[in-house]
């Protein structure tokens, strides 16, 4: 019976459109910010991507104030505005002021979500009927979305895997050695300007889905797994992909299941299972096998010792 | 060489593959080098030495527009950087990059490429072979397809050599690439370097180890934060100098 009921929410991606358009919005998510999210991860940026995904927030309360309508292309172009002041913002503070990184990261990150709850909430206040609906944008309820916005978010990620295609060189030598790329020549104000502002999509992409709150899960989850497998930039890059993909479509799946559930944290606990078991199973620098690999030398060199004294032994034996 | 340039009754740019002039960086508010009037003289292997914090580093990153200059003037081959990148290979500090990145030595080295290769245009087999090549010089070519986490110190010193080998340029501008390297790769080092020299090439090093200045290197720059002194090691590299280099807080002369 449970095999059942599984198997059909499986199908349902297949015949009931409504969850189709969840789950593809999902995945796309899911691909889009597990291949962005390698960068990342490896520049240790995941607060920076914490702290521009808070900062969105209330970039989604203005575009509504404004425009006054839930136009869902507004929204994200709010969102994606905000998403960069917040970065602007984090940047100007730790190069003017003596404030480290982390805590204008912080700052940042609470003052503009502080300011788009506020928002949210002084929206909700003054009514209206179409106002309701803008706090999914926190955790994310993926089952509200509709077929123009998954065409508008498709459109989104191919415009991030354009440009992460196109500049995947630039990007790959800047990660690693930035000053080098630079005595090249290459212009990595203008390039770190450009991996910041497909990171600003992929967070925007992720507000229907997963939610301002959770989506730098989104970008650190999924790469941190696939590094355990690779030591490949690309081939991180398509497994990271991959396992955000996966974690979307069933997450999202899971969380159809249940009126009103927000898809964001089922989705945050897909990625963080399969983040737990490549920490534990990969081959290389799985927890399971560097144990008995440790186990194993271990053993040799107690046979070791044990033959060098049982020789020991017998030496003494014929002295 | 020598005699064709004397002839000429050669201008500087001719004599001199980097010509440094009345420069000051500063950082913040910090002065981390104060008007340095400096020129590296070509085919020699020079030595940058001085205290921590005396500014060495900053100085070759000047060279390259790495750091903001705050006034004065760089040209390289005559030219200022940006016209002779190409004539520029540059080692950075071994500290300066997470060696956990996931990639492998070969690839690390095919970086030194990417300048030339340019926008959009992808590494390919030739890259590839140039790479493998240099890689080959440094040693290393049983190395090529290790993450290079795994390499060791002294390895991960020569995969850097590798790239600016692969950038096949006339000045090589290093920081510290003798710094915690073992002495077989010191010597492996240093002979791949002599051979640059010989071909006519410009080496230039941030250097800590005093003790062997006079024995690896031809032309010394001492700094700390103002020039102290530069030239021939025979002529400047004196105790009075080093005296002068390693004073405590040396004061700004304004």
């Amino acid at each position: 019976m449970a095999l059942e009921e599984i198997l059909s929410v499986f199908l349902g991606i297949f015949t009931d459109y409504t969850l189709r358009y969840v789950a593809l919005g999902s995945a796309i998510l899911g691909i889009t910010s597990g291949a962005l999210g390698c960068f990342t991860v490896l520049r240790k940026q995941s607060l920076f991507g914490d702290a521009i995904a808070h900062a969105a927030l209330p970039g989604i309360g203005f575009a509504y104030l404004f425009a006054g309508v839930k136009d869902s292309l507004l929204l994200m172009l709010g969102a994606a505005i905000f998403a960069w002041f917040g970065g602007i913002v984090t940047l100007a503070i730790t190069n003017t002021t003596k404030i480290k990184q982390d805590a204008a990261l912080g700052i940042t990150l609470s003052v503009f979500f502080g300011l788009g709850i506020v928002l949210l909430t002084f929206l909700q206040s003054i009514g209206g009927s179409s106002q309701g609906g803008l706090d999914r944008f926190l955790f994310g309820q993926a089952a509200a979305l509709i077929e123009s916005d998954v065409i508008n978010l498709g459109i989104l990620a191919a415009f991030c895997f354009v440009v992460l295609i196109l500049f995947y060189k630039e990007f790959k030598i800047m990660t690693f050695d930035s000053s080098f790329s630079q005595s090249l020549g290459f212009p990595i104000k203008y390039l770190n300007a450009l991996l910041t502002s497909v990171i600003v999509v992929a967070v925007v992409i992720g507000l229907h889905t997963v939610g301002v709150v959770l989506m730098v899960s989104m970008l650190i989850a999924p790469a941190a797994a696939a590094r355990q497998w690779t030591s490949n930039l690309k081939n991180m890059i398509i497994l990271s992909a991959i396992f955000g993909g996966l974690s979307g479509i069933i997450g999202s799946m899971i969380s159809s299941t249940t009126e009103g559930m927000s898809t964001g944290p089922v989705i945050v606990i897909t990625i963080t299972a399969i983040l737990g078991i490549s920490l534990i199973f990969s081959p290389k620098q799985g927890y399971l096998f560097k144990y008995l690999r440790n186990q194993r030398k271990s053993q040799i060199s107690l046979d070791n010792i044990k033959t060098i004294s049982d020789n020991e032994k017998e030496n003494h034996g014929n002295f | 060489m020598d005699q064709k340039s004397s002839k000429k009754n050669s201008s500087s740019e001719n004599e001199y593959s980097v010509l440094i002039q009345n420069l000051s960086v500063t950082y913040k508010t910090e002065p981390a080098l104060w008007n340095i009037d400096l020129n590296f003289p070509k085919a020699k292997m020079i030595a940058i030495v001085g205290p921590n914090g005396a500014g060495k580093s900053t100085l070759i990153k000047a060279v390259m527009g790495l750091v903001p200059i705050t006034a004065g003037k760089v040209s390289v081959f005559g030219k200022p950087y940006s016209k002779n990148r190409d004539k520029v290979a540059y080692v950075p500090q071994r500290g300066s990059v997470d060696w956990d990145f996931p990639t492998d030595a070969l690839d690390v080295v095919e970086m030194g490429l990417y300048g030339k290769l340019g926008w959009f245009r992808r590494p390919n087999s030739k890259t590839r072979d140039i790479a493998r090549e240099c890689l080959d010089k440094v040693g290393l070519s049983d190395y090529q397809d290790r993450q290079i986490g795994q390499l060791s110190g002294g390895q991960q010193q020569r995969v850097f050599l590798a790239r600016a080998l692969a950038q096949d340029a006339q000045i090589y501008l290093m920081d510290e690439p003798l710094n915690g390297v073992d002495v077989i790769t010191e010597k492996t080092i240093l002979s791949i370097l002599e051979n640059l020299r010989k071909e006519g090439k410009t080496i230039v090093m941030v250097h800590h180890e005093l003790q062997t200045v006079d024995k690896y290197f031809d032309w010394v720059v001492m700094v700390n934060r103002n020039l102290i002194t530069h030239g021939p090691i025979k002529e400047v590299f004196t105790k009075e100098n080093l005296d002068r280099t390693y004073q405590e807080k040396q004061r700004m002369s304004i």
